[in-house]
């Protein structure tokens, strides 16, 4: 044991990522595995599966549910849950389109400012939940409603129109062959993990979601890391209605409805523990693969959209019993 | 063989995937008989009694009840042979009476409902029937833990049980409430029940049992007639070696004073304590549970706030309102229950014992690996944890280790001032003593270590000098050559008329 762990001093950056791709599959195998039938198994019944537009096309439709999961991932590793991140959605791109179509604000001004209502409302999640007992999930379903209302009463229940070319290039545009969404999946995804495996506040994340109580007796200020890790999953809801209003051309209040399930949904389906402590973004960017592929495998073949909730529970269900069966099996 | 004997078990095996968890272990129980079983963390013991009460199969191996063979598969096999078993962690219902938690599951009816007059009747019958004074009809929760193990002891004998097995039930019980638990024991034998009794204390042997079997690593040592054996030779068959001194501990003049509290109090547990600790000593707390002694260690360490006092570190007053202006003076806390305030124990060995040194191996997003691992290495070998890998979660670890990697995570940032609040609790005998070489070590270094600890014993051979607290006030220090067992307990009742032992 000795030999191999004083090996890793001469480890160069390849074999770092050697061994990080060794863990990876070892830690994903069984939804990897999933992932790898649902593929093939699509690649046969579709001829248009693996064509590069398709495959641009998955890689932007789960984009915006990656942002999400990505918060939320740190959230339900801290041992909660955001249910708010739908309905800021909603709100953030509201008053993105209204500021933009209805006070001539310039674009830039208006994104951010979008993005600045997702960071309050988390912020305000965050706050709550670190200065009280309060449940998140009582905190965050009341700011889920409160949020909702915000956006209904802002555009007064009707979608509210921009029509801008910059605007719409934001979630719609085109670098070279890659969708702009997916250019801002990739950067948060890498910036998420970043902080969740290089950094000391992603180790107080784990150690919060662990064990707040050893946690405050280690001297890690627990009140801070959930502060900032709401305001994280908020900064990412924001984000994502910035994106969505972009690519439907309109602030609709009704957007993101039920987001935050789907976001659940991929962190549960990437490995991540409901009881905190315990998960890995990586993980759920699969978990997010997963879902994305199966929505768009559904809408190949044409199977009516009643049943792809089905099949999608159905999913869900198997993946995470399948993972309850590893889990009994190497406990002792 | 007239008279078959009560319970056998005779060369079981129980494999699971990469432990060999009992090796060819032999039992034998008497009726009426106490027959402890004695081993570290990890030796078998709770596999055993597992595999008894029906929770895990056996996997070869053979079990007779009154000199016929039983198969026992799972718990309802083992309750139909007469088998009760009382668990560490109480598993009664909080928010059910006594009574439907006596009951549970086979409620008697009548007319296909609950009979609740019936069933509060024979609950209090039972409870009385043993002079437990307790109403049949509050709800658990509102129980003391003893009282609830009470309810747990009389829940097990109203299915008229041959077998009890008691998985160390004195773990969160005061002195008062060990003896009434003896007086019930001895009432059950006295009825021929035969006693299966797990405990880590030695002194319970002598009081309460008849024959010990000693189990090492999943394999069975030896059976002993309590009356008939020493302590010498029990430890040393658990630990597989004759432990010359179990307690190790060299004495040095003690240096400047490093820490002093002054008439501290923080508006509840603590009334006025002072106290100082020197260079390079152990300075014991000895005293009663909720004496304070915890909570006086808490507010040195910021984790409460004081009302009053004053703490002063290397003769300078010190404003120390959370942990990390503790730690910044040199001050480490390790906390009483490990598993709730110290451990993560979803997490690595590694994770463990470097998160509170992170800022020295992560710079920003720039991790280095080798120097996490280096430091991990490090507390691995000084603290002897036996780990498989660094990766190892944790919670897999004996008590012994995990308590290890606690006090590790706790030396990487080099302490001059080490609070260690019991910290040999739950530990098994090996560890134990390893703990205590690395106390003598610390002081050797110059480190400073206060113990609070409610093993007299051990306050005994380890400090140097030992603070007795009572009510929250400090009733007394006692120097080496004065410490006994009679005048520490003096004055841990020192001014108290409501506090009896």
């Amino acid at each position: 044991m000795s030999r191999t762990e004083s090996a890793k001093k001469e480890l160069t950056i390849f074999q770092r990522l050697a061994r990080f791709c060794q863990n990876f599959f070892k830690e994903n195998m069984g939804i990897l595995i999933a992932l790898f039938v649902i593929c093939i198994a699509l690649s046969f019944l579709s001829d248009v599966f693996l064509t590069q537009k398709n495959i641009m096309n998955v890689l932007r439709q789960m984009s915006t549910n990656l942002y999400l999961a990505c918060g939320m991932t740190m959230v339900i590793i801290l041992g909660g849950i955001d249910l708010s991140v739908g309905s800021i959605i909603a709100f953030s791109g509201v008053v993105t389109v209204g500021l933009i179509a209805r006070n001539g604000m310039p674009i830039a001004a208006a994104v951010l400012a979008g993005i600045f209502i997702g960071v309050v409302v988390g912020a305000f999640n965050g706050m709550v939940i670190a200065k009280t007992t309060i449940p998140p999930f009582i905190v965050t379903l009341a700011t889920m409603n409160i949020a909702r209302g915000a956006a209904y009463i802002y555009t007064g229940g009707q979608p509210i129109r921009v029509m801008s070319d910059e605007f719409n290039f934001i979630g719609s545009g085109y670098v070279g062959d890659v969708p702009t969404p997916v250019i801002y999946l990739a950067i948060i995804v890498f910036a998420s993990f970043l902080i969740m495996n290089q950094t000391k506040f992603g180790r107080h994340i784990y150690a919060v979601g662990g064990n707040t109580q050893a946690a405050k007796f280690s001297g890690i200020n627990t009140a801070r890391v959930k502060f900032y890790v709401h305001t994280f999953s908020g900064l990412m809801a924001g984000i994502t209605g910035v994106v969505l209003a972009s690519r439907m051309f309109s602030g609709q209040p009704t957007s993101g409805d039920g987001a935050e399930m789907d976001a659940i949904a991929a962190v549960v389906l990437g490995g991540t523990s409901m009881s905190g402590g315990s998960g890995k973004i990586g993980g759920t960017v699969i978990g997010g693969f997963v879902i994305a592929v199966l929505n768009n495998g559904l809408n190949l073949m044409n199977v009516n959209s009643f049943w792809q909730y089905v099949v999608k529970g159905a999913v869900i269900l198997i993946a995470v019993y399948v993972d309850y069966i590893k889990k009994l099996r190497s406990r002792i | 063989m007239s008279n078959p004997k009560l319970l056998v078990m005779r060369g079981i095996h129980k494999r699971f995937p990469g432990v060999y968890a009992l090796k060819d272990v032999h039992l034998e129980l008497e009726s009426g008989e106490v027959h402890a079983i004695l081993g570290e963390n990890g030796a078998g013991k709770s596999t055993l009694i597992k595999v008894l009460g029906g929770i895990y199969s056996i996997d070869q191996g053979e079990i007779y009840i009154d000199g016929e063979r039983v198969f026992i598969n799972n718990v309802h096999d083992a309750q139909a042979n007469g088998i009760s078993m009382i668990h560490q962690e109480l598993v009664l219902v909080p928010y059910m009476t006594v009574a439907e938690n006596i009951f549970l599951g086979r409620e008697p009816l009548k007319g296909g409902f609950v009979d609740y007059g019936k069933m509060e009747q024979e609950a209090q019958e039972l409870l009385d029937a043993y002079e437990m004074h307790i109403d049949a009809c509050v709800q658990v929760r509102s129980l003391t833990i003893a009282q609830q193990q009470m309810v747990e002891i009389v829940k097990a004998i109203s299915f008229h049980s041959k077998i009890l097995v008691m998985d160390e039930p004195t773990s969160s019980l005061s002195d008062k409430e060990v003896a009434f638990l003896f007086d019930t024991i001895r009432t059950l034998k006295s009825s021929g029940v035969g006693i299966i009794y797990i405990s880590h204390k030695m002194s319970e042997l002598q009081q309460i049992c008849d024959r010990v079997t000693v189990m090492r690593d999943g394999e069975y040592i030896g059976t002993r007639i309590v009356r008939e054996t020493s302590n010498a030779e029990l430890i040393a068959m658990m630990v597989g070696r004759e432990l010359t001194s179990y307690y190790t501990r060299t004495y040095q003049e003690p240096g400047e004073t490093v820490l002093e509290v002054k008439n501290l109090s923080d508006g509840g547990m603590v009334k006025d304590a002072s106290f100082a600790v020197r260079k390079g000593e152990i300075v014991g707390f000895a005293g009663l549970v909720g004496a304070g002694r915890s909570e006086a260690m808490k507010c040195v360490f910021g984790l409460s706030p004081l009302t009053h006092g004053e703490i002063l570190v290397d003769g300078k007053p010190a404003q120390i309102r959370h942990p990390d202006d503790a730690m910044r003076h040199g001050i480490a806390l390790v906390p009483e229950n490990r598993k709730e305030e110290a451990l993560f124990a979803v997490q690595s060995v590694q994770y463990n014992l470097t998160i509170k040194v992170l800022e020295s191996f992560i710079k920003g997003i720039f991790v280095n690996q080798a120097l996490e691992s280096e430091i991990a290495g490090r507390y691995i070998r000084m603290m002897s944890i036996k780990t498989p890998s660094f990766q190892q979660l944790t919670g897999n670890l004996s008590g012994g280790n995990q308590q290890k990697v606690v006090i590790g995570r706790w030396l990487a940032t080099n302490p001059q001032i080490l609070i260690l609040d019991e910290p040999t609790r739950g530990v098994d005998v090996g560890a134990k003593s390893e703990i205590y070489i690395i106390m003598n070590e610390l002081v050797k270094n110059g480190v400073s270590i206060v113990m609070i600890s409610s093993e007299l014993p051990e306050i005994i051979n380890m400090s140097d000098r030992v603070y007795v607290m009572c009510e929250g006030r400090v009733t007394g220090c006692l120097e080496r050559g004065q410490m006994t067992q009679e005048q520490i307990m003096r004055l841990a009742t020192a001014d108290s008329n409501s506090v009896k032992i």
